[in-house]
């Protein structure tokens, strides 16, 4: 089966990497063994947060200060300066509508009620502009009774350090019995899918409002609209008060509407997407890759002319490390970092800055993988999966991945 | 410390340890939205398997509520067997008997035998109301519930009339797992099949004696008769593959999946000898002509607008591909995909009374998206997906290699390797 461009792994690099090759006309195809960390996705895309463990108010000045191996430097700050103005624009034109600017972060209200700050926020989630105040002063903090993913004391903590004045309601509605009497699967998910249906809407509106009489703001959990993406909106402008929403704990709605509405418009633009399969292997031929062999393909090889790796670091298995080796699983590609020596991992404090988080494969200047010392011609790498940076520690996660993914594919279209 | 002191608690033969807990399964389990008695993949699957391997006893019949349809296992980033786990836990610890009804429903080549030799009195039967409300009412399935109609000439019996002494007059052959399907109710997919196939040089043959595949007898609980008969298929697989060098193809999705994924995994039977060429028939056209060895010539006069539905299997497989690459090669076709979503059959499931509600609430929203499609006719690759869909909806079901069939110009498409 030939394409033009195949992509391993379809998480946010390798679906953005996607979408901007089919939208220049490129044919297409991802190969995904499951679904990706999209799926936990506080709904804000940080682009840079922190470095050398201090906060970083201007992300495109803070880059100046990184490594020289460090994904942002090698991309080019230019470049970088850029592709921020860009990317955003791609996620509008897949359905999603993210604010914020590259030179200035705003703040997140985190589950844990503390301010983080960060690049892109999702238009489900409010952005704030100072991490020591909240512009309200009296709120009212809802939850579904039984629904165990929304923390409301960390919320009310938090809250209360900023000077606000809370109160925490729970309440029950008919339609979340049913899914009540399972006791493991009052999640997220299961809420927003009734949410999704529509019928409730009103009458959850209209509790809110009595609920929240006398306060400035209302504080709710994040569990609308999964498949239907205009609920929140409908839901906000029933409701008479401000509403702040705030990210459940993990799978996130918002974050799987994302990951639902890439792939959509990828496949809109013409590209095939293998969900559920593995890649296993590939043919290298003249230091070219010409064909990856899957899992559910067997006999019949996936061939194209460039190929491009956004399997993700070690949480999605792109990158693997036992208790001798760390290698790059389908290729057996080079690794930057201290592979032979698996002393040099870890930091024995658990919170400091661990050694393997940088661990990546390597490429060269162009982004391509490099195998046994030298560049395989046609296999360029985006995403998570490259080394150099630890995205935990410095807030940069959505970042590296979106930019990187859409250099990437610069470098592919020239 | 001793090996088998650990064994029975820490050794599953699925891969539960794998799970990290992220609950991205439960986000695409039909059943879970639909029907909140069910307690999802995550629970029933790896978690359970944890309490299940220290005591039995925490085995809980809603796992029965399993479709088996594998979306969850599609999506689990860290590859748990997930369905394979609740599938393995009904067969080693359901208590429950297989029910007189379940039997029947199960055993589809007995049943099909005496149906279709009594066609003519059988189908009018099961179509009548009050034979529907005693069915409903004795053995608990749905009234609701149309039957698929069984055939009055089994294809294999047109086969050895009509088409067996003209296949040795080609170069290539292959061998066709039919199924029950094709053989009671349907055998005009059969004949469509051996059309292509010898349009395009491949003489059809049946294998020494097929049974069926058994996914019924898995499902309702029927292990051992499952067990004999997938040693049977394997045996006679062998002799096709192995012996004659005749790869075997098939048009059912769901009794290719069986043979390939389930007879090892479920039913401990072993198939490495047959497995890479026991495929679909699609598939198997898909490599000849991606390889350029073959060339299908459409007619111009084949005008139609189809809605192509991916089975549950046809998505664990990953081989949708296949079939709606072809059809989209038919110039004059107007395809559209419609989004992967179970249609809520799921075999003998969708069938019994305890779980038509579930079944129709799981289809849906498939049901709406094909009411709203504006195609001529919906296409896909699973027979029980055709009965549901054309139950629930307005439109006709076709398989893909009927499609092919009717749009092929066979005399054309000859020519070309006759040269
Ligand atoms: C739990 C979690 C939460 C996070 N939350 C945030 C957040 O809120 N904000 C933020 O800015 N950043 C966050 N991050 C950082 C995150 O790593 C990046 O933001 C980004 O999602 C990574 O995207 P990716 O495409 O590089 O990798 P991934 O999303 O990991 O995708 C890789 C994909 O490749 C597939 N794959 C791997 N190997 C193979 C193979 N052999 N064959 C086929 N497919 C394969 C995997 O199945 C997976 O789907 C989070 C990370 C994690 C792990
Ligand atoms: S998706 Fe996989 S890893 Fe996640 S909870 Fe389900 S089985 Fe476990
Ligand atoms: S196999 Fe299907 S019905 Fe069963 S748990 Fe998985 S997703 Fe749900």
């Amino acid at each position: 089966m030939k394409f033009d461009n195949i992509i391993i792994g379809g998480g946010l690099s390798g679906l953005t990497c996607g979408i901007k090759l089919a939208e220049q006309g490129r044919k297409c195809a991802i190969v995904s063994s499951g679904q990706s960390a999209i799926h936990f996705f506080s709904g804000s895309f940080d682009l840079l947060s922190k470095v050398d463990g201090k906060e970083v108010k201007n992300p495109l000045e803070g880059m100046k200060s990184l490594a020289s191996n460090h994904p942002y430097q090698r991309v080019g700050l230019e470049n970088i300066s850029r592709l921020v103005e860009e990317a955003p624009q791609l996620l509008v034109r897949a359905g999603l509508n993210f604010a914020g600017q590259a030179d200035q972060n705003h703040y997140a209200l985190t589950p844990m009620g503390v301010m983080k700050p960060t690049w892109l926020t999702i238009d489900d989630f409010s952005r704030f502009f100072h991490n020591d105040s909240f512009p309200w002063k009296k709120a009212a903090i809802l939850n579904f009774s039984g629904f165990l993913d929304f923390h409301t004391l960390f919320v009310q903590d938090g809250l209360k350090k900023f000077g606000v004045e809370t109160q925490v309601k729970n309440f029950a509605m008919k339609e979340f019995e049913a899914i009540r009497r399972n006791p493991s699967e009052m999640r997220s998910t299961n809420i927003a899918k009734v949410f999704d249906r529509g019928i409730i809407i009103d009458e959850f509106a209209e509790k809110v409002n009595e609920l929240s009489k006398g306060f400035n703001v209302v504080i709710l959990p994040s569990v609308f609209g999964l498949f239907n993406k205009n609920v929140t909106a409908e839901i906000r402008a029933k409701i008479d008060k401000p509403v702040v929403l705030v990210p459940a704990i993990p799978p996130s709605v918002p974050g799987i509407r994302s990951q639902i509405l890439l792939r959509k418009r990828f496949e809109e633009l013409g590209g095939t997407y293998f969900l559920g399969d593995n890649v296993e292997g590939g043919t290298i031929e003249n230091n070219k890759l010409v064909a990856i062999q899957t899992n559910n393909h067997g006999d019949i090889k996936l061939e194209a002319d460039q190929f491009i790796l956004a399997s993700g670091s070690f949480y999605s298995k792109g990158i693997v490390a036992t208790r001798e080796k760390l290698y790059e699983p389908i290729l057996g590609l080079d690794i930057d970092g201290e592979v032979e020596d698996s002393e040099k991992w870890l930091d024995e404090k658990f919170f400091n800055d661990q050694p393997y988080m940088h661990y990546g494969v390597k490429t060269d200047k162009q982004f391509r993988a490099m195998m046994n010392g030298k560049p395989i011609e046609n296999l360029y790498v985006a995403g998570s999966v490259l080394g150099g940076a630890n995205a935990l520690k410095e807030g940069s996660g959505a970042g590296i991945s979106l930019l990187t993914s859409l250099h990437v594919a610069e470098q592919l279209l020239k | 410390m001793k090996k088998e002191i650990f064994e029975p608690f820490n050794i599953s033969d699925n891969n539960f340890e794998q799970c990290v807990k992220c609950t991205i399964c439960t986000v695409y389990c039909p059943v879970l939205e639909v029907n909140p008695d069910y307690p999802g993949p995550k629970q029933s699957g790896p978690d359970g398997e944890r309490l299940r391997l220290k005591d039995p006893n925490f085995f809980d019949e809603s796992l029965k509520l399993c479709l088996n349809c594998k979306r969850c296992e599609v999506a689990c980033p860290h590859g748990v067997k997930i369905g394979d786990i609740i599938q393995m836990a009904r067969i080693k610890h359901s208590k429950k008997k297989p029910k007189v009804r379940d039997m029947i429903l199960a055993n589809t080549d007995i049943v099909g035998t005496m149906a279709s030799t009594f066609a003519p009195i059988v189908n009018p039967i099961v179509a009548l109301k009050p034979v529907r409300r005693i069915m409903d009412g004795v053995l608990k399935i749905d009234h609701n519930r149309i039957f698929p109609k069984y055939t009055g000439m089994r294809f294999e019996t047109w086969y050895r009339k009509h088409a067996e002494k003209t296949q040795n007059d080609f170069k290539k052959h292959v061998s066709y797992f039919h199924g029950c399907y094709v053989n009671y109710n349907f055998p005009q997919l059969g004949k469509d099949l051996i059309k292509i196939m010898n349009a395009a040089g491949y003489g059809v043959h049946l294998l020494e004696k097929e049974k069926c595949c058994g996914v019924a007898l898995i499902s309702n609980g029927l292990i051992k008769q499952a067990t004999k008969q997938a040693k049977h298929n394997v045996e006679a697989f062998k002799k096709s593959i192995v012996e004659k060098k005749m790869p075997v193809i098939s048009t059912s999705s769901t009794c290719i999946f069986t043979i390939r994924d389930e007879y090892p995994h479920l039913l401990g039977v072993k198939n490495e000898e047959i497995r890479d060429e026991s495929e679909l028939a699609t598939r198997f056209l898909f490599r000849l002509i991606d390889s350029g060895e073959l060339k299908l010539v459409f007619k111009d006069s084949y005008k139609k607008r189809i809605a192509y539905h991916t089975p549950c299997h046809m998505e664990k497989l990953g081989w949708s591909i296949y079939s709606t690459t072809l059809l989209r090669m038919i110039p004059g076709i107007d395809f559209m995909s419609l989004e992967s979503r179970c249609c809520g059959i799921a075999g003998t499931y969708g069938f019994k009374k305890e779980n038509y509600e579930t079944s129709q609430g799981v289809g849906k929203p498939l049901f709406d998206q094909i009411d709203n499609s504006g195609a001529d006719f919906v296409s896909t690759d699973c027979e029980t997906c055709k009965w549901q869909v054309e139950m629930s909806t307005t439109k006709k079901v076709e398989h893909p290699i009927s499609i092919l069939a009717e749009a092929l110009d066979v005399e054309a498409t000859m020519k070309l390797w006759q040269e």
